[in-house]
């Protein structure tokens, strides 16, 4: 196999892998666990800011 | 935003605590320097008749300051904040994130040492010498393990897409540093590359630009896509888009290097193929961008009571327009009129000022209410005098380094009917001399903003704990 051939290989071979990973993001299956790891940046404030207001008095307060 | 901080998992916030004020100081620092160095261009007469003043030897001293110390320290502060944070999980290692910090400091003051000293490799952005790069080699592994040892041991399920932008800057630039700094010693403070000619120069390239690509772009994309949604308070615009640009941006910029050497030694081949490549990475480049600003989509109305966010989203236009600018300036036929001219200096600050730097501003003007257990900063309107400072400063800067940049391309290529060029070199840069004044007036403009910044934080960082609240603002 020449170079031009193999980087032509190549080149399509990329291509592949690149819908892949567009075909693997967008599809429905990954939806509910994506939005779960969108909100990982607010999980943190939510999860621990609840535990010393389990009276309520503050709850949300905070946030 | 306040009293939960007591509640949450034993973050170590100590060394995030000393990476931030670090980054304000050593931003004056750099900054300072490069007003400085601004001002000898046009009064050559600062230099004072000292080798250790002169513009080649501070020059390096302002590059490194601002992209290794100012830069650095952001990124460690918030890496190091974002992934405990989004792992749920204490930092990895233990004492050794303090060993990151004081390794790092001692890079940066023996950098401060050496470079006027006139050490140099004269290698741009890897000048320092063999046993300071070792060092650097030493603590940049030690800060992957801290990273990655936590992502590691993470109390999540996912890894947020932040960590991703984190790990890949922290992974490649160990690769490119490495790579492009190995060298033979021949004495303490003297090393030769071991790499020869055409070849020497593309791996500094390729060194040089994913300096760019991962240092200034990933690391600082990680640290957008904590803070521009935790400032705004939404989720960021589509998860799915942050993980196709992130693939598409760390497997094309590392081609691009070879824009920097258009019509050089380097085989034309090599330079087509950075040419295409970096018009490629047009598309994720403004992947990121239109992710980011796109957040805010349905919550405008912040922009006008949050200088924070303002920061952050501002910062991301300039990232816009410099991640334009960029392509353009790789294409040959562009280059050939840019390249060695102004325009390069008012594209990196574009870059650098507008991105990088405002980026960071606006993280560091989260962090520090958050990191001493304060609502709000001391002043939410110095906040804002400094957003227009910096804007005001960095528009400036990079309007005066275009016109003079392309008047000086023009005027070097034009050539009299008998083919004699028309203008010496020294004519233009007498041209050049009005841009340089607005140049370092919009330098120093922008360093009176982090003057500012330094004030806010010291009376932030002071205040009775608790006892800065932040203003209600409307729904």
């Amino acid at each position: 196999m020449d170079y031009g051939t193999f980087s032509g290989l190549y080149t399509g071979f990329l291509i592949v892998i690149f819908i892949g990973i567009i075909a693997w993001a967008y599809s429905n299956k990954r939806k509910s666990s994506f939005d779960e790891a969108a909100n990982l940046v607010f999980a943190d404030d939510e999860k621990f800011a609840n535990k010393p207001s389990a009276d309520n008095k503050n709850a949300g307060a905070n946030l | 935003m306040t009293s939960h901080i007591e509640t949450q998992p034993d973050y170590n916030y100590a060394v995030v605590r000393q990476f931030t004020v670090m980054t304000i100081i050593w931003g004056i620092v750099g900054m300072s320097l490069g007003v400085l160095i601004a001002a000898q261009l046009i009064w050559p007469a600062l230099n004072f008749e000292t080798p250790w003043l002169t513009y080649s030897r501070l020059r390096p001293l302002h590059t490194n300051a601002v992209i290794f110390a100012f830069g650095v320290c952001a990124l460690m502060a918030t890496s190091f904040y974002v992934v405990q944070r989004t792992c749920q999980t204490r930092l990895f290692g233990g004492p050794l994130a303090q060993v990151v910090f004081w390794g790092w400091q001692l890079v940066i003051l023996l950098a401060a040492i050496t470079l006027p000293m006139g050490y140099t490799t004269s290698k741009e952005y890897a000048e320092l010498e063999w046993p300071i790069d070792i060092l650097i080699a030493v603590v940049w592994v030690m800060y992957a393990v801290v990273f990655f040892g936590t992502v590691v041991k993470r109390k999540t399920s996912h890894i947020y897409v932040a960590n991703w932008f984190f790990g890949a800057f922290i992974i490649t630039v160990a690769v490119l540093h490495i790579v492009n700094s190995a060298a033979v010693p021949v004495a303490m403070m003297k090393s030769y590359s071991v790499y020869a000619g055409a070849v020497d120069a593309m791996v500094q390239w390729w060194y040089g630009h994913n300096a760019v690509g991962f240092l200034l772009t990933a690391g600082f994309l990680g640290m957008m896509y904590y803070f521009v949604p935790k400032q705004a308070g939404r989720p960021v615009y589509s998860y799915r888009l942050s993980i196709v640009h992130f693939w598409a941006l760390t497997s094309v910029y590392i081609w691009a290097g070879p824009h920097h050497l258009h019509y050089t030694a380097l085989p034309d081949w090599a330079q087509s193929l950075g040419m295409v490549m970096s018009l490629i990475l047009f598309a994720p480049s403004w992947g990121g961008m239109i992710n980011g600003i796109m957040t805010l989509s349905g919550a405008w109305h912040k922009l006008r009571y949050d200088p924070i966010l303002r920061f952050l989203i501002v910062s991301l236009s300039f990232y816009g327009m410099s991640t334009f600018e960029g392509p353009m300036m790789a294409i040959k036929t562009v280059n050939a009129l840019s390249h060695y001219t102004d325009w390069t200096i008012g594209h990196v600050h574009s870059g650098a000022l507008g991105w990088v730097a405002m980026v960071s501003i606006g993280a560091v003007y989260h962090l520090i209410p958050n990191l001493f257990g304060q609502g709000s900063m001391y002043s939410t309107k110095l906040v804002n005098v400094h957003f227009w400072l910096a804007t005001v400063g960095t528009v400036l800067y990079i309007v005066a380094m275009w016109i003079s940049g392309v008047m000086q391309g023009l005027m070097w290529r034009a050539v009299n009917a008998d083919g004699t060029l028309t203008y010496s070199f020294v004519e233009s840069l007498q041209a050049s001399y009005p841009f340089y004044f607005v140049r370092f007036l919009g330098g120093a403009i922008f360093l009176s903003g982090m003057l500012l910044m330094a004030y806010n934080a010291y009376k932030t960082i002071v205040a009775p704990k608790g006892s800065l609240q932040p203003v209600p603002q409307p729904a």
